[in-house]
């Protein structure tokens, strides 16, 4: 605690700490909805993946009391998860929006059920890298206290962005996406591709659940995620399908959502409903901003049919 | 039987359930005093959760433990025909005759809904402001002076406090909110008068990611010890703990979750007042309609102190702990400002803990830093 008074200036900061916090969630399910979408399918069920990620590494954690175990077993699960969206959506006249939101439903419901044990345990916290250490302001440093996993997701999101352009992985996969002619011009079977990719996007959106449950906020109930699964799918359109917009869009998201408790804690304190829209108000404007009347959705993958 | 008449329209279901209810009638499970009593509680959320729903679940643990009583819960019943349907199958199929639906929400339409319909159940609600003339007379509200709680909390954070500075996470700015947010601040401003409270509202009851948010908020501008009213605290005693700051609890005993930090909290204490209403039932007799109780009713109680609350802090808790188990205690009393410069309570105008006219309260006093709309 300190009685340094940071006044006006607190609220840069919190958005920049928040953005920071917050946005790791967001960065992990986009990225992983981005994989999934460049191979050519939707998995609108992530949200239920993070929500079950999130108990299944807050209850691993607690079990062994490594949170890193925790980590892995939420990745595991969402695996499955996705492997189950991406097995199902391989039989013939299948919906995969339809699936998504059943699995969405089934993740959440199934979350609710084994971690009715968990919600009173307190598991141990994901560890924290002090890049703050050099500052003497204690607001800086709890601000610059930056989770491990954040940095695991910026690196992702450039890793992601570099197989896509140069790999030939990320060829096979945007060319799935373009189509399965396209795959099998590749010599590669299309459902195989894209059932590999929904359980990668399935893996990272259960991490993103962990990240919530063990260290921002840190602690397991039935209402821990707000919907950042959901909306992480919906970023993945407004970032063009490309990892390294994600990594912006999810901290664009996260900054807003600290706007508002940052201005009633320097006492902006009336319309802060209206604060608390300001992720969703940005979003919509930039979408905006960024549409064009006379071309189609630039970055789209053929094959999930935007542009048709 | 008014049952039957829910039957038309619950089509099958009201059917069945007026089938098992004839039968239970037929087994003698009624009237409830000749053999055995059910219980019905529902939660709007889980009923472990450091907070709200613990508390009520403490409490239906206890009656639970009574001799010839059953009870029978359910979690997460959502404020929306959810909770009727709850309700009805608790009524129809178990055969409760006393029922604690313990979120606020559910009082209105919910309980004023099925109430007429059911005569002889009695319906049991935290919060609700019951009046004769508007409300059913199988409905009952009750509830406790909470706020005294939080303006002990108050008293303990005066002491503590180095920076001068309180935080307040709370959901919305309803009247239990707001005296609770008004409470702590003249509990710390009954120590230092320069004392100021910094409120944060995240909108809803249980919004995890928002709250951990607000707390750092109200850390980083220098508030340093935090309490909070949600329905889990649980996330906001974790962070503001984690950054170093006091707190103070509400709801229930959170101390396991920050021992070094845990000053006191202002809690339910759900058991007894639970225990006295089954008791009254299994008894024959009928629970008044509208209860209230503080802390020398034990309607409420505090958390032990923790470790590091000075003498100081717990000689001051302890002498207004005793003025206010007492009776009579007003933390509302003139002269007194709303943050807005509105006249609270004018010279020699004081608001008994026992006001009614606290439970519609609308302002934040002189010193809260904040806004209810």
């Amino acid at each position: 605690m300190s009685e340094t008074d940071l006044g006006l200036w607190g609220v840069p900061l919190a958005m920049l700490a928040g953005a920071i916090r917050v946005s790791t969630p967001f960065l992990f399910v986009s990225l992983g909805e981005c994989l999934t979408e460049r191979s050519g399918r939707i998995n609108l069920g992530l949200e239920g993946t993070l929500v079950f990620g999130a108990m299944a590494g807050y209850a691993i954690a607690y079990e062994t009391g490594s949170p890193w175990l925790g980590v892995l077993a939420a990745a595991v699960c969402g695996a499955g998860f996705g492997l189950a969206h991406g097995a199902m959506c391989s039989l013939a006249r299948v919906n995969d929006i339809a699936i998504g939101i059943a699995l969405m439903l089934l993740g959440m419901g199934l979350a609710f059920f084994f971690g009715k044990p968990y919600v009173q345990p307190v598991a141990p916290d994901l560890p924290s890298i002090p890049f703050g250490f050099w500052s003497d302001i204690p607001q800086l440093r709890a601000a610059l206290d930056v989770n491990a996993l954040f940095l695991v997701g910026v690196a992702l999101a450039l890793a992601m962005a570099w197989m896509f352009r140069a790999t030939r992985i990320g060829l096979v996969i945007r060319a799935t996406g373009d189509g399965a002619e396209a795959a099998r011009a590749l010599g590669v079977d299309p459902v195989r591709v894209r059932t590999l990719a929904t359980a990668a996007g399935g893996a990272l959106a259960g991490v993103g659940g962990a990240y919530l449950s063990l260290y921002y906020p840190g602690s397991w109930n039935e209402g821990i995620s707000s919907g950042q699964g959901l909306m992480a799918v919906a970023l993945v359109i407004f970032a063009r399908w490309k990892p390294v917009n994600c990594l912006w869009a999810a901290l664009l998201f996260g900054g807003a959502g600290a706007l508002g408790p940052a201005l009633q804690s320097v006492g902006v304190t009336g319309g802060y409903y209206l604060f608390y829209a300001a992720p969703y108000v940005l979003t919509l404007g930039l979408l905006i901003a960024a549409s064009s009347p006379s071309r189609a959705l630039a970055g789209a993958p053929a094959a999930l049919g935007f542009n048709r | 039987m008014t049952m039957f008449k829910g039957a038309g329209r619950l089509s099958r279901r009201g059917f069945l359930g007026a089938g098992a209810g004839a039968a239970a009638l037929a087994a003698g499970l009624r009237p409830a005093h000749a053999a055995g009593l059910t219980v019905g509680f529902i939660y709007v959320g889980p009923k472990d959760d450091f907070g709200y729903n613990q508390a009520h679940a403490e409490g239906a643990a206890a009656v639970k433990a009574m001799a010839g009583v059953t009870v029978i819960e359910e979690e997460n019943v959502a404020e929306t025909v959810d909770v009727q349907k709850s309700m009805e199958s608790m009524i129809q199929f178990d055969g409760a005759s006393l029922l604690f639906p313990t979120s606020f929400g559910y009082f209105d339409p919910h309980i004023l809904a099925l109430a007429p319909k059911h005569p002889d159940v009695r319906f049991q609600h935290a919060g609700g402001l019951w009046s004769a003339e508007k409300h059913p007379a199988n409905v009952g509200s009750y509830f406790g002076y909470i706020g005294m709680g939080q303006y002990l909390n108050g008293v303990v954070a005066g002491h503590m406090s180095k920076t001068k500075k309180l935080g307040f996470v709370a959901a919305k700015p309803i009247p239990q909110v707001l005296m609770n947010i008004n409470s702590f601040l003249l509990g710390a401003r009954s120590v230092d008068p320069s004392i100021t409270c910094q409120v944060i509202f995240t909108g809803e009851w249980s919004l995890a990611v928002k709250e951990a948010e607000a707390t750092n908020a109200l850390i980083d501008q220098g508030a340093d010890v935090i309490t909070a009213h949600v329905d889990g605290p649980k996330v906001t005693m974790e962070t503001a703990a984690g950054r170093g700051a006091w707190v103070c609890g509400y709801h229930a005993d959170q101390t396991a979750l920050a021992p070094e930090k845990y000053l006191t909290g202002a809690e339910w204490n759900w058991p007894v007042v639970y225990t006295r209403m089954a008791q009254t039932m299994l008894d024959g007799g009928t629970i008044d309609n509208f209860v209230r109780g503080g802390l020398a009713d034990d309607f409420i109680k505090m958390s032990p102190l923790g470790p590091a609350v000075t003498d100081a802090a717990r000689a001051q808790f302890e002498a207004t702990k005793a003025e206010i188990m007492k009776g009579g205690f007003a933390a509302i009393k003139g002269p007194l400002m709303s943050n807005t410069g509105a006249v609270v309570a004018a010279a020699g105008e004081a608001f008994e803990e026992t006001d009614v006219r606290l439970e519609s309260m609308d302002y934040l006093v002189e010193g809260v830093i904040g806004a209810t709309s």
